[in-house]
């Protein structure tokens, strides 16, 4: 039952990428709307452009065509700094590779986009610290990414993504380098963080995963070929039941 | 401005972070700021240990207190002639000027190396010959014993006052006073040891034997006047140009000097000397800072190059950092802060360094102790903290500007 308020449009985006003298389209012709609750797999196989498209809406990447919009803002018409503050607070993103901090232990990186909002440290602490609780690793605040495990590594991220409480979620690949049994941790997570309103979208290569989507994007070679509501996702069937 | 307070101690907790995370790494990167700061540090202070010592000395002179000396001018030298101050010249000033006191003469008698014996010991020392009124100018107290006075002086008795280094010199058992020594062969009996003042530039300022000046007249017998110098007190401050002006004008008359020949004499007065050392002392350090400056530059350049390094290396961690939100000016204060950091780091080590190296110079010198001035403790982590932010800009500017993806996809 989730309402269809839109956060993200993009209207027809391109990425072009020159390589040596021949340019190509990492991205093109993209058209797409993403709902307030969306819960989203983005399929296809290898260079298909998932990253790309990732990185785009993650405002870490900017399309050379095209129009983006992030809840009503056209986002090309923003300053770095505005960026910045974009990615600090509406979006979260989760990475295949984890990308903490390495000299931090798990709370510090929690803390640390919070640090970038100008949190004082009592409350960047606390708010880190039930992050944590809630990805079940409270026990392991104090360890730094290589006293983790890989499963542990993306809870900490997990919880670095969701402490900010971005408008939505971003995770490319998050399991890609988990074995199954983590994986399934990890989505029962995300399962969770849907039920509680939360707007996801996923990439990954597992049927599995996409299976567990509400809604599944397939792209090929730079192209939206598929978008459809998933109708054997347990989301699906919950909210039937 | 809330906010940048905020960044700055952000900053700072990392930058410490960081610094100490890769510890050996700092110090060797920040080496050039610690050699740099501690070689001030020890220049400084040991200049201005001396310079202190100096000054006190001076103080202890007075600043009431004129020299006159004889000068050969150039011309004259070069004609065989030298300039010389006689005991005319003395008496004349003594009764003439007014408003002076403790009119002193001084002469250096028996040559450079005058021998002095005990007992089958014997040392060569710096004979001088003065009146009683010495003591008065140059405030010299004896520790054992008395000065000579006027009636000592006045009936040429053979009296002597030793600076304390005769005593150890010379192996004089039990009570040096009422002793006798010889010096140059002419008997004296001791009266006085003046008190300690110490090694100045590893010159020992207790080796010396006062003898009343009419004493050594007498002995001198008919040979050649002697040349002397003559000390006096100015009462009046304010007067002290008047003075000096009559005593330049009764000694040119005196030497029968032409009216377009430059004096035979210097009348100096302890400020004017005390200005020429702190001339000297302000210019040395000038100098030695602008060697040492060089140095600390050098050290700058270096911090430049392992942090552009640090830089390459953290590229992902700045991507991710970016990607969490940071802002460009967050991750420039962050490279900024840790460039300064480190920077004071070395000056503080420097500092510390420094002082420890100057103090032990000076013992091993014999110099005044080391004294560390509240400027230069400032100027060293001003200039350090100048240099992090200086050679710190470049490597935090490349490390803001990367590109979020970019820096992010970085191997
Ligand atoms: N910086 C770049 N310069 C040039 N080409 C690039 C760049 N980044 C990506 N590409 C190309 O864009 C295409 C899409 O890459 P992308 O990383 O989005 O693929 P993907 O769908 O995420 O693949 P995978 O499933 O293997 O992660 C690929 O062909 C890739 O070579
Ligand atoms: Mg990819």
């Amino acid at each position: 039952m989730s309402s269809q308020k839109t956060v993200i449009e993009l209207r027809d985006i391109a990425k072009h990428y020159m390589m040596g003298s021949e340019g190509f389209y990492a991205l093109n012709q993209i058209d797409l709307d993403i709902h307030l609750n969306d819960y989203i797999a983005i399929v296809g196989s290898s260079g298909s452009g998932k990253s790309t498209l990732m990185n785009l809406l993650g405002c870490l990447d900017y399309p050379s065509d095209g129009e983006y919009r992030l809840k009503g803002t056209n986002v090309a018409t923003l300053d770095e700094n505005s960026l910045a503050d974009i990615r600090n607070r509406e979006i979260g993103f989760i990475f295949q590779n984890f990308n903490l901090l390495p000299r931090a232990s798990a709370l510090q990186n929690v803390m640390q986009p919070l640090v970038y909002r100008g949190m004082p440290l009592a409350e960047r602490k606390k708010r880190a610290l039930d992050a944590l609780t809630m990805v079940g690793l409270k026990d392991r605040v104090g360890h730094v990414p290589n006293q983790l495990s890989g499963g542990q590594r993306q809870r900490v991220a997990i919880a670095r993504a969701l402490v900010t409480k971005p408008a939505i979620l971003l995770a490319d690949e998050p399991t890609g380098n988990l074995d199954s049994s983590t994986t399934i941790e990890i989505m029962a997570l995300f399962d969770q963080l849907h039920r509680d309103g939360q707007t996801l979208i996923i990439v990954t290569h597992e049927q599995e995963i996409a299976d567990r989507c509400r809604r599944v994007i397939t792209l090929r070679d730079g192209r939206l070929i598929d978008d459809f509501m998933n109708p054997l996702s347990e989301e699906q069937e919950g909210a039937n039941g | 401005m809330a906010n940048l307070s905020f960044k700055i101690i952000e900053g700072t907790r990392s930058a410490g972070q960081s610094i100490f995370a890769h510890g050996f790494r700092s110090f060797l990167t920040t080496l050039g700021i610690i050699i740099g700061v501690a070689s001030v540090i020890a220049v400084v202070s040991v200049v201005q240990g001396f310079s202190a010592s100096i000054s006190q000395q001076f103080d202890g002179m007075g600043t009431n207190v004129i020299n006159i000396e004889p000068y050969t001018p150039r011309k004259a030298r070069l004609q065989g002639v030298t300039a010389k101050i006689s005991y005319d010249d003395f008496l004349e000033i003594k009764h003439q000027v007014k408003g002076i006191s403790n009119v002193t003469p001084t002469v250096r008698v028996f040559g450079p190396n005058a021998v002095a014996a005990y007992r089958g010991q014997s040392t060569s020392t710096m004979v001088i010959g003065t009146a009683s009124t010495y003591q008065k100018l140059y405030t010299v107290y004896p520790d054992f014993g008395r000065f000579f006075n006027l009636s000592d002086d006045k009936s040429r008795r053979r009296v002597a006052v030793l600076g304390p280094s005769i005593i150890n010199k010379l192996d004089i058992k039990g009570d040096p006073i009422g002793q006798h020594l010889s010096v140059s062969g002419e008997w004296f009996k001791v009266i006085g040891i003046a008190e300690k003042r110490g090694k100045l530039f590893g010159f020992d300022q207790d080796d010396f034997i006062l003898l009343p000046y009419s004493t050594t007249r007498a002995l001198l017998g008919g040979a050649e006047e002697p040349n002397i110098s003559i000390s006096l007190q100015v009462d009046d401050m304010n007067n002290i140009s008047q003075v000096k002006q009559h005593i330049k004008n009764l000694l040119r008359r005196n030497h029968k000097l032409a009216k377009d020949a430059a004096d035979d004499f210097k009348i100096a007065t302890a400020d004017q000397m005390l200005d020429t050392f702190n001339q000297i002392i302000g210019s040395t350090t000038v100098v030695l800072g602008g060697i040492v400056g060089i140095s600390l530059l050098v050290g700058g350049i270096g911090i430049m190059n392992i942090m552009l390094v640090s830089v390459t290396e953290r590229t992902r961690e700045i991507g991710i950092q970016k990607a969490l939100g940071a802002t460009r000016f967050d991750i420039l204060l962050q490279f900024l802060i840790e460039a300064v950091f480190l920077c004071l780091l070395g000056g503080l080590i420097g500092l510390l360094l420094g002082f420890g190296a100057g103090s032990l110079i000076s013992v091993a010198t014999d110099l005044p102790p080391a004294a560390v001035p509240m400027w230069a403790v400032l100027l060293s982590f001003g200039f350090s903290a100048g240099i992090g932010l200086l050679f710190g800009i470049i490597p935090a500017a490349k490390a803001a500007n990367l590109d979020p993806i970019d820096a992010l996809r970085y191997e």
